[in-house]
């Protein structure tokens, strides 16, 4: 293209361009100017001087990190939590899919959604009110258990450290069963009917068309989130193990991003924080790769 | 119509009764806060409210909007949630519609720019450095800007964009109409049904977020949200410190309620709008989440 007809193509799109600009300066002050300040990773940061003029100090941060065993314990629990919530709240919502699809009665089926979504809606700072609500020592769960005499005593569930990671899991499953079961039935919706008439002519029962048709149409589907869960296990966030902890249960509660926000905001040691922060953008990134990767092989299927 | 087995009939009661208790288990812990924060406070102490208040009263509601920084934290959480997400909304879909554009001139630049960011993000300290370097501490506009894109929005406004005939637009441009005026006049009106359901995800979004509020705002007190000042409350009643942060303020006031019972009535100020919006804004985001289910 020559100028001339560049130039007349952008004064024809003059409008386009006025529209998209202040977007693009945008992206890259809030978007891609962060990521310039990985380098301080790499230096010793002191406030107050600009960022080309620190002291280099190349990878000290990263062996401090890795020899703090409080590192390990936030990767610990960042692990533990991720898996459990892959192992408990993964399933759930496929069950809860096929279960939502043998309901025939629309209206019973549609009030039974709408209920479960509803957590969804709400931030973690109210189901952390809730979920304290219910497992204070006179809440319904204490009182259930001592109704069945399966303790005597009130257990004191926020602040004993080995309820906390199945406290995080469960919570985390109340409020988004419902929502993550839409794509499952979604799915759903796409498989062809003619397979459920066949196999009734077969004298297949409902539960065996379930298992049979139902749940081998979803596979894909399930395969894809499955990796992609798989890829973002270090990404958890910190906002329920930020909620939910008290001064009892911070051992098992603090995760990667509480670490980096503990040492990185709390006491100033940006530097320190920003490599943990690149620790973990890293490691975040070659998962995603790798699940992109394999889903590719498995599935056919690439999300990247 | 064939006749149902008896396995059949055991496989639906089985299932009806657990789709009940799936919806009591997700209900009950709303409606005892519920309860509880309609209930006499002195009265709450002695246990035993289930989801029905024993001593019906409005005192726990008119101590907690008592409190200075309450009416306040309405104020800003009300703004934040209309003006973040008008301008967010209207930024999302002007970006998808110039990204949608295909003839226009660095539509793949820009749209990979947009991409690349749901990937890498300088994470919480680079983010932090930032917005203190822009002088955005404390400052309002760091609950509009920071946020004011999410490339996945984007994603889904502009997949449902592809669905509208491009002929529209010709004749538009025939008429004399520039870029802008088809966008704001054609396109919008257009995508009413997926711009509902985005709105409705910032808007939840903005309601709802507290961190930035606990980083960026919190030596502020005019500028605090409902949700950081419940976030105080909670942790507070968990820390091991007895000492309550209403208390603390006036220590003459919590004489009328107890920190428990206020507790439970900022948790539900916090829920209401949800609670209140939620029957009519359902049947938008089934449709909205399948779009961008089916897409992405």
């Amino acid at each position: 293209m020559n100028s001339a007809k560049l130039s007349k193509k952008l004064w024809r799109q003059r409008y386009l361009i006025l529209m998209i600009f202040p977007f693009i300066i945008w992206l890259i002050i809030f978007r891609y100017v962060p990521l310039w300040g990985w380098i301080m990773a790499f230096q010793d940061y002191k406030p107050g001087r600009p960022i080309w003029n620190q002291e280099w100090v190349g990878f000290k941060w990263f062996v401090e990190m890795f020899q703090d065993p409080d590192f390990y314990k936030a990767m610990r629990n960042t692990l533990i939590m991720s898996f459990m919530g892959l192992i408990f709240g993964f399933p759930l919502p496929i069950i809860l899919a096929l279960l939502l699809n043998e309901i025939k009665n629309i209206a019973f089926k549609r009030t039974v959604q709408t209920i479960s979504y509803l957590p969804h809606f709400v931030s973690w700072v109210v189901v952390a009110s809730l979920v304290s609500e219910i497992l204070s020592p006179s809440g319904v769960i204490n009182q259930i258990l001592q109704k069945l005499h399966l303790t005597n005593y009130p257990i004191m569930f926020m602040a004993e450290p080995r309820y906390f990671w199945w406290i995080v899991t469960f919570s985390d499953i109340w409020k988004e069963l419902g929502w993550n079961t839409i794509i499952f039935l979604a799915a759903i919706t796409s498989i062809n009917p003619e397979l459920y008439e066949a196999a009734t002519v077969d004298g297949a029962g409902r539960f065996r068309k379930m298992i049979s048709i139902t749940l081998p149409g979803i596979m894909p589907t399930v395969v894809v989130l499955l990796i992609l869960s798989i890829g973002n296990i270090i990404n958890i966030g910190f906002e329920k193990q930020f909620l939910l902890r008290t001064a009892a249960t911070r051992d098992v509660a603090d995760v990667i991003d509480l670490y980096i926000l503990t040492y990185g905001i709390g006491t100033a040691r940006y530097s320190f924080g920003t490599a943990a922060g690149v620790f973990k953008s890293v490691v975040s990134l070659v998962l995603l790769v790798f699940a992109n990767w394999f889903s590719k092989k498995t599935t056919g299927y690439r999300m990247m | 119509m064939k006749k149902k087995t008896v396995g059949d009939l055991v496989f639906e009661v089985f299932n009806y009764v657990l789709m009940i208790i799936l919806a009591v288990v997700t209900l009950y812990p709303f409606l005892h806060v519920l309860a509880v924060s309609l209930n006499d406070p002195y009265d709450t102490v002695k246990g035993g409210i289930t989801i029905f208040p024993r001593k019906f009263t409005l005192v726990n509601y008119i101590e907690t909007l008592n409190y200075p920084q309450i009416p306040w934290a309405v104020l800003i959480t009300v703004l934040r949630t209309v003006i973040g997400t008008f301008v967010g909304v209207l930024s999302t879909a002007m970006v998808a519609y110039v990204i949608n554009r295909k003839d226009f001139i660095a539509r793949k630049p820009v749209a990979i720019m947009f991409i690349i960011t749901m990937y890498v993000g300088g994470g919480l300290i680079p983010d932090y450095m930032l917005i203190r370097g822009l002088g955005l501490m404390n400052n309002f506009l760091v609950y509009i800007l920071p946020g004011l894109i999410s490339p996945f929005n984007v994603i889904v406004i502009k997949s449902y964009m592809e669905g509208i005939p491009p002929d529209l637009e010709e004749s538009a441009m025939i008429d004399g109409a520039n870029d802008f005026l088809i966008f704001w006049k054609i396109i919008l009106p257009l995508c009413a049904p997926v711009i509902a359901t985005i709105s409705l995800f910032i808007a939840v979004g903005h309601w709802n977020s507290w961190f930035d509020t606990y980083l960026y705002c919190s030596s502020e007190p005019k500028l605090t949200t409902l949700q950081y000042e419940l976030q105080k409350i909670l942790s507070n009643a968990t820390a091991s410190s007895q000492v309550d942060y209403y208390s603390n303020l006036d220590p003459n006031r919590t004489m009328k309620v107890t920190p428990h019972s206020l507790r439970m009535a900022m948790t539900i100020i916090v829920t209401l709008p949800i609670l209140l919006v939620y029957p009519f804004i359902q049947r938008y985001f089934i449709h909205g989440m399948t779009i961008g289910a089916v897409k992405s």
